[in-house]
């Protein structure tokens, strides 16, 4: 113990840093602060250490190389004892990174703490979270994968948009004319030196301003910020009530932060590494490629934008919400800080979060997509062809060999992309079907080309029969009386 | 020693120092910038398009569409097998081809073709092209890329070289006007 003692005594004489460092440690903070709600920055900062130490560690197996790797993952994950749970630990400490920063920003934000004289904390939190989903794309770029090239052609298609200067962002993106060797040297560059030292950056410059500038105090309605007296008001709450960051408020840190990397650790372990999905070969194209999770949100939007708004909102998108981020302690940087008073503010959260879970929760299931074997794999269920005709039976195979179920479910299989056909002939006329099938519309592809008169007679018999046992089909009453035949008489569908 | 207007010799010799300083990163700004748009320098220069051969005509029988690949023209030893790019090859008649991108004209997903419902899917985002590549219904605001090309000696060449995206469409395919 007293050799630990001098040994520290001789350092701390020529490095001359013990007493600062007590001092920023033992520095008063409001009482309130020592809370849970205040652990998500340190725990962002901790996984940001696992997230530096394992990908040190994962370098040292991985090449940066198209030709390669993909196949030095699968070495990683298979081949290197314990590589692939090194490799699960980068990945779900990415995705726990990403939320824990996500969440601290939140927590910030319900609280006030981008007032004054916080500002400037706020700006360089929001670059941070810039920075942060940069490493998350990134890193999946280096997931060198099927996913991750063709992630890299929507990457590039998004840039192409970009007016006048498109192709050549295009090309300083790939490193050349296509998604190549070149592509992945840049990506990794990029995940390895240049995001990452941003984010060192920034984090050093984020921590100074909250040492230098003081926890955000716990908001109290009604105890409003004003420029003039804050700062005097804040030091007196401290000097009154304060507790000593170390060990007053650290010890909440210090368990958050723990349970998050058991938490990933567990993960890891559970759930495995992610990838990686089949080999980046461009000539596979039985693939359906999807973004990691914090970025499904933003797939389902891109599919449900109308084709018009699409590069406005892509260009002008982005750029509205970080300016408004940015922006937004120089408008409201005095007033109310508690949340109990800031209504807006907790519906614009809100807001936001339904949003994104929505968009999220639907791109998981991509209803826009067809799904394409639905017409070789989903059958049709058997009470669609129970008692059907020859003609109604042969418009179910066509039904089934033109692809219609790709994008028609019936019985609840089938592609989501246009609207289910379990009781389309309440809603559609003969005629309207007939149309339908030939001409299109409505986002469906027109068929009129590729059916033979026999095919749509059949398929259009076939689809008059769904409809549900105990209500009749539509029919157009007028077709009747030009037709000289009962009025009274169910459609026929046999001509 | 002060010199008129309170400037001493150390501050001329700093700022010196800092113009000197100026000078020389202004002169190694050239080769740097010049490294790091090289790609974009590359295109404006020389071009990355090439025509590069699919394979004999015989293995595109008239009236269908057949998935080609071929190995791009600006090929690094780095690249792998990600310099193996695919196309779709449509035999409209035994005299005329279409040649198109195998790159949704929305966001670059692989399209895929259909031949009973004569239709070009798109995974991702549910884009849907007909056979003449024109746009069937999807997002895509406009159909399929398409590929020139060029029949020598009972092959089939396309004029390739460069990821085709929304963008620089304009540069090297021609727009497919959409049927009526």
């Amino acid at each position: 113990m007293r050799l630990i003692q001098s040994i520290g005594e001789w350092l701390d004489a020529r490095l001359q840093l013990g007493a600062s460092i007590r001092e920023t440690a033992e520095h008063p903070v409001p009482r309130e602060t020592a809370s849970w709600f205040y652990v998500f920055g340190s725990a962002a900062f901790v996984v940001f250490m696992l997230q530096i130490v394992t990908g040190i560690m994962l370098a040292f197996i991985y090449v940066p190389s198209a030709g390669e790797a993909w196949s030095s993952l699968q070495t990683l994950n298979h081949n290197v004892s314990l590589g692939w749970y090194i490799r699960a630990l980068h990945g779900w400490g990415s995705d726990f990174m990403v939320a824990i920063v996500l969440i601290h920003m939140v927590q910030v934000f319900l609280f006030g703490a981008y007032k004054y004289p916080r500002e400037l904390t706020w700006i360089v939190g929001v670059f941070l979270l810039i920075v942060t989903l940069g490493m998350a794309f990134t890193g999946q770029v280096l997931r060198f994968d099927q996913d991750a090239y063709w992630g890299l052609g929507i990457g590039a298609s998004i840039a192409s948009r970009v007016p006048l200067m498109g192709p050549w962002i295009v090309n300083l993106m790939l490193g050349g004319p296509i998604i190549a060797g070149a592509t992945l040297s840049r990506f990794f560059a990029l995940h390895v030196f240049v995001v990452p030292g941003l984010l060192i950056a920034f984090v050093a410059v984020h921590l100074l301003m909250v040492l230098k500038l003081g926890i955000n105090e716990w908001p109290m309605p009604g105890r409003v910020v004003r420029k003039a007296t804050y700062i005097k008001d804040y030091h007196e709450l401290t000097r009154k009530d304060g507790v000593p960051f170390v060990p007053g408020a650290i010890w909440k840190d210090l368990f958050f932060a723990a349970f998050i990397l058991l938490s990933i650790a567990a993960c890891a372990y559970y759930f495995g590494p992610f990838g990686p999905s089949g080999p980046p070969d461009p000539t596979i194209i039985q693939t359906a490629p999807r973004p990691d999770y914090f970025f499904l949100w933003l797939y389902a939007v891109l599919s449900f934008l109308p084709p018009s708004m699409e590069t406005p909102a892509l260009l002008i998108g982005p750029v509205v919400v970080i300016l408004a981020l940015v922006l937004l302690p120089f408008f409201f940087g005095e007033g109310e800080k508690s949340w109990r008073r800031r209504p807006i503010a907790v519906l614009a959260i809100l807001l936001t979060a339904v949003a994104l879970g929505t968009f999220t929760h639907l791109a998981e299931h991509t209803p826009w997509s067809p799904v394409m074997d639905a017409w070789s794999g989903d059958p049709i269920p058997s009470e669609f062809l129970h008692n059907r005709s020859a003609l109604e039976r042969q418009g179910a195979l066509v039904f089934q060999v033109k692809q219609c179920h790709n994008c028609h479910s019936l019985g609840d299989q089938g592609g989501k992309r246009g609207p289910a056909l379990d009781a389309v002939a309440v809603r559609l006329t003969q005629d309207q079907l007939i149309r339908q099938v030939i001409q299109g519309g409505g986002n469906m592809p027109a068929y009129g080309k590729n059916l033979s008169p026999a095919e749509t007679t059949a398929l259009v018999a076939f689809l008059e029969t769904l409809h549900p046992a105990g209500q009749s089909p539509a029919r157009d009453a007028s077709r009747a009386v030009a037709l000289g035949t009962d009025a009274g008489a169910p459609p026929s569908t046999h001509q | 020693m002060t010199l008129p207007g309170g400037l001493t010799r150390r501050d001329v010799l700093m700022k010196i120092g800092i113009l000197f300083n100026g000078a020389v990163a202004a002169i190694l700004a050239v080769p740097i910038v010049r490294y790091l748009l090289s790609p974009v320098a590359h295109e404006r220069k020389g071009g990355y398009e090439a025509w590069v051969p699919l394979g004999n005509l015989e293995q595109f029988p008239s009236g269908q569409t057949r998935l080609a690949t071929y190995r791009n023209p600006v090929v690094n030893p780095t690249d792998g097998e990600t310099a193996d790019i695919a196309c779709w090859v449509r035999n409209v008649d035994g005299q005329t081809f279409q040649v198109f991108a195998i790159n949704c004209a929305h966001l670059g997903c692989p399209v895929r073709w259909f031949p009973q419902s004569s239709l070009f899917m798109c995974p991702c985002h549910g884009g849907a092209y007909y056979q003449d590549g024109s746009r069937a219904s999807g997002p895509p605001e406009r159909g399929l890329f398409e590929y020139h090309y060029r029949i020598e000696n009972g092959k089939l060449l396309i004029r390739a070289g460069e990821m085709p995206t929304p963008g620089r469409a304009s540069n090297i395919v021609r727009e497919i006007r959409p049927c009526a």
